[in-house]
């Protein structure tokens, strides 16, 4: 009759726990709330995308930036649900920190464009040519009065005035034109910007000190160009900067496609999307059309102009169409970020990383290989060198294998390409525990010992060293996981695992069956 | 099977060899970080760093040749793009990296969609037919400034404070000069791996940093099963020389210490050999680190024990000191 112990009770547990998240693993058909317990591999095993975001809370106060990135996260996870990723992961990190990733995307610049697209829409009013002329010739002359903080300006202000002395021919700067407007030139409607000053024309745009040489009320804003890198030509617009309609005025926004027989060249065939207002929105926008027929209405994304048409009369309904030579997929993106609300405040990347999925399949398959031979040469080694106490160690380093993946699962962790590389090590260490006790027990059995009493003399001896050497180890790898990120955790919390899994098989598992099975009644030989 | 059964090998007799080969291996190391620096990968510079596969579909397209891809990059505007081959020629695969500290131009959000361009432009045969993001490009890191140099000072803060929880760990366990000399040797590994790291221009990655990690759990770990051996054996054995029980103790702890060193270098190796390219230095790391962390177990921290007790106190303190009870 065996008395009740611990020992046997904490070996069934360990067994059960292992089997339990190792069977999704393993067998096919299992119910749903047992397969959901499956382990998942991290991005660099699957492929996908990963982009670590910061969020400029500058602008906000100290309240609302708390909550800034927590509704940045909410939106950001909205638009990536709509995008359609299979198990996306957003997580804050730190005070204002988003990692997102998403497994096997591999699309990623649309991915990264949708994440970071910000949606600012308003409806605007272009001003009248009498009007724009004012505004251009203002700030002529303001820039004119305040040259030097326009560096780029004032270069080419020098140059074209050399230019003029040289050629003594006044016609290439025609008089009265002020440096500002020699960059762009009348076109078709309004005014056009050739591609050669496109950047000059964006960074001065975006210059604080340019916006206050723009007369009050009123703004410029370049048109839409093709393609983000096409080298054409672009339009630039005066618009009344009074914010006629707004993004908030939308209660939805859907891609549409033109028929091929309209007589719109800018639908014609193309996505295009259409709005529907608020109900509020829709008043203010019949009293808008109604109060500027024959102007043009600019409508207005991100400070860029997408279309201008011209307002020929009064619009009721609350529906308008935004158009803008998109592919189908820039539509898609654009509606996804128009009905999911703007970013509280502004993100930028601060590190990606884009993995593809054939990288993380060869690194599953040669991963598993290392780990396949590493684990084969050591089970050899130990069954060769310990014989029986070899065996027992082996089939305990199995386990201890199953173990740390089986934590995993548990802890709903991830597991990566290092800390594949932590399990592989492990396997090398884990037999540490039992080398030493072995070792040790070999000591006393020359010493004349029973096996019995050679036993319990060297794992009562061995086990202080074993405690001693392995939290050292334990200790590199709880500093690694509070450095570290992402796949470098990962490897971080195998090793951990690994560590105490192998610490319970050397001196609880190994011992038991010891004790239960191999020094058995009177035997006088222990093969070890 | 047994292997260096009841050894008795000289381990402090050979110490001074030892000491010289280890201070020469320290100022190689210490001569390569200085002359060479060391070459951090753009986890810490920012940057990018981009793996492309190369290879058109079409196979009467000739394969890129890596000259070609440099050139069409440096009228570019990347005149600093390392390129490497991944594999071998014909796969035509490569490792293209623009770091930001050396980079003229600013390496921003956009470089890898600029990176990206660029090749499809100037490479249509290689590209067509292939969808770039999935079949062309095998990984891309983009990493900003901000980051690279928090996570810079974020590892060196790791390794330090690793090296002194062990330190306080050591001196709770055992007696100072055990515990500063353990540091010693781990000192000493580190430097030796960092040094051949600089000397061979490999790059310094997080994962080599989480390599130098569990190198310094690994390495003091074998320090510690040897040092506990010493101290118990020194309790048994008052009155012998201290030099001559330490030495008994390396040995009869010898058959373990190269048993676990061989079983963890059999699984590095087989990492190194099989482990795949990604994790190729990483792997190598660990094998150099299980190599020095057992080299300087055996022939290092407990010598450098001996050394230091004999200089501060005489053969009978020097028991007592060493055996005090914590």
């Amino acid at each position: 009759m065996k008395k009740f112990s611990w020992r046997g009770l904490s070996i069934i547990i360990f067994i059960c726990v292992t089997a339990f998240y190792l069977a999704p693993l393993a067998i096919p058909n299992l119910p749903e709330w047992w397969a959901q317990h499956k382990l998942k591999l991290g991005l660099d095993l699957k492929g996908g995308m990963q982009i670590l975001l910061e969020v400029d809370t500058s602008a906000l106060s100290a309240a609302d930036a708390r909550g800034a990135v927590d509704q940045n996260i909410k939106i950001i996870r909205e638009r990536i649900d709509q995008f359609g990723v299979a198990e996306p992961s957003i997580q804050k990190l730190g005070e204002n920190r988003i990692m997102v990733q998403l497994p096997g995307v591999s699309d990623f610049q649309a991915a990264e464009n949708l994440i970071k697209q910000t949606a600012m829409l308003e409806f605007k009013v272009v001003a009248q040519p009498d009007e724009a002329k004012r505004v251009l010739d203002t700030i002529d002359a303001n820039i004119n009065a305040n040259l030097s903080f326009f560096p780029a300006l004032a270069e080419l202000d020098k140059l074209d005035k050399e230019i003029v002395v040289d050629t003594l021919n006044a016609d290439t700067t025609p008089a009265g034109q002020g440096v500002f407007s020699s960059l762009i030139r009348p076109g078709e409607m309004g005014y056009e910007v050739s591609w050669d000053n496109v950047r000059l024309i964006n960074e001065l745009l975006a210059d604080s000190l340019f916006k206050q040489a723009v007369p009050a009320g009123w703004q410029l804003a370049l048109e839409r160009s093709e393609t983000a890198t096409s080298r054409e030509d672009r339009a630039l617009h005066v618009l009344s900067s009074a914010v006629e309609l707004s993004g908030a005025d939308l209660s939805r926004a859907k891609v549409e496609y033109g028929s091929s027989t309209s007589t719109d060249p800018r639908i014609a065939n193309k996505p295009y999307i259409s709005i529907e207002m608020k109900r509020e929105g829709a008043r203010k926008f019949e009293q808008v059309t109604n109060d500027n027929v024959g102007k043009r209405l600019a409508i207005v994304l991100d400070d860029v102009v997408y279309s201008a048409p011209n307002i020929q009369e009064r619009i009721a309904g609350g529906r308008a169409q935004i158009t803008g030579r998109f592919t189908s997929q820039e539509a898609n993106e654009l509606a996804i970020v128009l009905n999911t609300g703007n970013l509280i405040a502004p993100i930028s990347p601060a590190s990606t990383s884009i993995i593809g999925a054939t990288l993380g399949a060869d690194s599953i398959k040669s991963g598993s290989m290392a780990g396949l031979i590493g684990l084969i040469v050591v089970m050899f080694f130990m069954l060769v060198y310990y014989k029986v106490g070899g065996f027992v160690t082996d089939f305990a380093l199995i386990f201890n294998v199953g173990f740390i993946l089986a934590m995993l699962t548990a802890f709903g962790a991830t597991l990566t390409l290092p800390g594949i590389a932590g399990i592989i090590l492990t396997i090398g260490m884990a037999v540490d525990a039992n080398v030493l006790v072995f070792e040790r027990i070999r000591e006393e059995l020359d010493q004349g010992k029973t096996p019995r009493s050679a036993c319990d003399a060297g794992y009562k001896r061995a086990t202080i060293t074993v405690w001693d050497a392995n939290i050292t180890t334990l200790i590199a790898a709880i500093v690694l996981y509070q450095f570290g990120t992402g796949p470098i955790r990962g490897f971080a919390v195998t090793l951990t695992i690994g560590i105490i899994g192998s610490m319970f098989c050397a001196l609880v598992f190994v011992r038991s069956i010891f004790d239960t099975f191999i020094i058995t009644g009177t035997k006088k030989t222990l093969s070890l | 099977m047994r292997l260096m059964q009841n050894t008795n090998i000289n381990f402090v007799g050979m110490r001074k060899i030892a000491y010289v080969i280890s201070v020469i291996l320290i100022l190689a190391g210490v001569v390569g970080l200085f002359v060479r620096g060391l070459n951090w990968s753009i986890d810490f510079t920012s940057g990018v760093a981009a793996k492309v596969d190369m290879k058109a579909a079409d196979s009467s397209v000739p394969p890129i040749m890596i000259d070609e891809l440099r050139t069409v990059l440096k009228n570019n505007g990347f005149p600093e793009a390392e390129i490497q081959h991944v594999g071998p020629v014909d796969d035509a695969t490569f490792m293209i990296k623009i770091k930001s500290a050396e980079s003229k131009a600013e390496v921003s959000g956009d470089t890898k969609n600029v990176i990206i361009d660029i090749i499809t432009q100037n490479f249509p045969k290689h590209v067509e037919g292939r969808d770039v993001n999935r079949d062309v490009i095998e990984e891309i890191y983009e990493v900003g400034p901000k980051v690279g140099s928090e996570l810079r000072t974020n590892s060196m803060l790791a390794v330090v404070i690793a090296l002194i929880l062990m330190i306080v760990y050591i001196w709770f366990r055992f007696e100072l000069t055990f515990g500063l000399m353990a540091i010693a040797a781990l000192a000493h590994d580190v430097i030796i791996i960092v040094g051949i790291f600089a000397l061979t221009g490999k790059e310094i990655t997080i994962q080599i940093i989480a390599a130098l990690l569990t190198i310094v759990g690994y390495s003091i770990n074998d320090t510690i099963v040897i040092f506990d051996r010493i101290r118990e054996d020194l309790k048994l054995r008052r009155k012998e020389p201290i030099s001559q029980v330490i030495n008994d103790s390396i040995n009869e702890t010898l058959s373990r210490t190269v048993i676990t060193s061989g079983t963890t270098f059999i699984t590095a190796l087989s990492l190194y050999l099989f482990g795949g390219t990604v994790l190729n230095d990483f792997a190598f790391a660990i094998c150099l680190g299980v190599f020095f962390g057992t080299y300087s177990s055996i022939f290092v921290a407990s010598n450098l024990v001996i050394d230091i007790t004999k200089a501060t106190h005489k053969e009978k303190q020097a028991v007592q000191h060493l055996t005090r009870r914590k």
